[in-house]
């Protein structure tokens, strides 16, 4: 079945007719959308999602270059582990754990939603909070725990 | 296609203020998109102040005071003042909603916005076209399918079967949802939209319709269904409060059920 095309139209750059030009010879206006409209955090959840995936691809390149400089032998691991230990690399560390704090909460989200629960706006409001807010405490925890036993230092 | 800011030709302008005179009481400025295509080069935001006292208490009346006393071209649809009709669904103070059923007491601003409904052709203010929101409509085939012969009475459902399609049948068509949907105003030429897949739902819920599989074969596409991301605007802004998301994804279940696995091996 293919979607239905009401109206022929006469603006370029719509299938669906709806755009035309107007007695005044400008195309029809598009209502304004993300400009006027109050945020909810379910709104807000599912954005950052969509930035967290791009962040995560980001955080794969640095992946790649450590196994590449493994790759290359003892000298080249020696200078990725001093670059990741460095104050930079410990504060893109930290950003790509909580990348993967927040990517794992929304996919649990996701799961939940697509078995038909936390669907009421009351869960799906309560499971975006999680979402949203948890992801950079639980990267503080997760760092001030590998500080604590060592695996990690200044 | 995401399109964060408005097209050339479509960002709203500064326009008129309409001041209250002086020494009224308890005045609220609405802020009105408004856009003339026989007049205007640019859609403009006008500025109303009126009186609370001046109109009853919703925000149809405030905007039928605002066309009957200070500018009668302002235009936008109405019909039943009491939201059963769907006509006056617009967006108000940030949120789609219908204006005969908002109080403007409700409203989280003292400056309310008044828009029409967002990501949609302006015909005239707050009037959108909306032919491809109810083509969508359309195109779930909105009607029983019975494999069964006409019967002599009514067809019977039992209680519990009845049962399955509150807070599906009562969907007014208003639009409210789907112009919510950040999935619908990137892709509404692909995706259907929260409103059309509600419908939709409520035929597939229906006992008596034997069109299920048939209408869960149109729905099989990367972009008709699959488009809900369960971002829920749509349920919070139901003017009827129904949950289109609850029933997309109730679908989608259906999608992947083992009887329809095995119905189409």
């Amino acid at each position: 079945m293919t979607q239905p095309n009401p109206t022929p139209g006469v603006a370029s750059g719509d299938r669906t007719g709806r755009f035309v030009v107007q007695p005044n010879g400008h195309k029809t206006p598009l209502s304004p959308h993300m400009g006027i409209w109050r945020w909810h955090v379910t709104m807000a959840a599912s954005i950052l999602f969509r930035a967290t995936l791009i962040a995560a691809s980001v955080g794969l390149v640095f992946i790649v270059a450590w196994l590449g400089a493994l790759a290359f032998g003892p000298e080249a691991y020696e200078t990725a582990l001093a670059l990741a230990g460095s104050p930079l690399g410990l504060f893109v560390g930290f950003g790509l754990t909580a990348v993967l704090f927040s990517f794992i909460l929304n996919g649990a989200r996701h799961t939940i939603n697509d078995t038909g629960n936390g669907l009421t706006i009351k869960s799906a409001t309560a499971l975006s909070n999680i979402a949203v807010w948890a992801p950079v405490p639980l990267a503080i925890l997760f760092w001030v725990v590998l500080f604590a036993v060592g695996r990690v230092s200044l | 296609m995401v399109q964060l800011s408005l097209p050339r030709g479509s960002k709203p302008t500064k326009g008129k203020v309409h001041k209250a005179a002086p020494g009224s009481k308890d005045v609220k400025t609405y802020k009105v998109y408004r856009y003339d295509p026989e007049v205007d080069a640019d859609p403009r935001w006008d500025t109303f102040e009126v009186p609370t006292g001046d109109h009853g208490p919703m925000l149809l009346d405030a905007l039928i005071h605002i066309k009957n006393e200070i500018d009668p071209t302002l235009s936008f649809r109405r019909s039943c003042r009491e939201g059963i009709c769907g006509s006056c669904s617009m967006n108000i103070d940030g949120r789609n909603t219908l204006a005969c059923t908002k109080g403007w007491d409700e409203c989280q601003s003292h400056n309310i916005t008044i828009a029409p409904l967002p990501h949609q052709p302006v015909i005239k203010d707050l009037v959108t076209d909306l032919s491809l929101f109810y083509a969508q409509y359309d195109s779930i085939q909105p009607y029983l399918q019975s494999d069964e012969p006409d019967p002599e009475q009514e067809r019977l459902q039992t209680p519990a079967e009845r049962e399955k399609l509150d807070g599906l049948y009562e969907c007014i068509l208003c639009a409210c949802c789907s112009t919510s949907c950040p999935s619908y105003w990137w892709n509404q030429e692909e995706y259907l939209g929260p409103a059309a897949l509600l419908q939709s739902y409520r035929w597939i819920s229906d006992s008596r319709d034997d069109a299920t599989q048939k209408r869960l074969d149109d729905l099989e596409d990367p972009f008709k269904l699959y488009r809900c991301h369960t971002i829920m605007n749509c349920a919070q802004v139901c003017p009827k409060g129904l949950n289109p998301a609850k029933a997309i994804a109730e679908t989608k279940k259906l999608m992947v059920a083992p009887s329809r696995k095995k119905q189409a091996a």
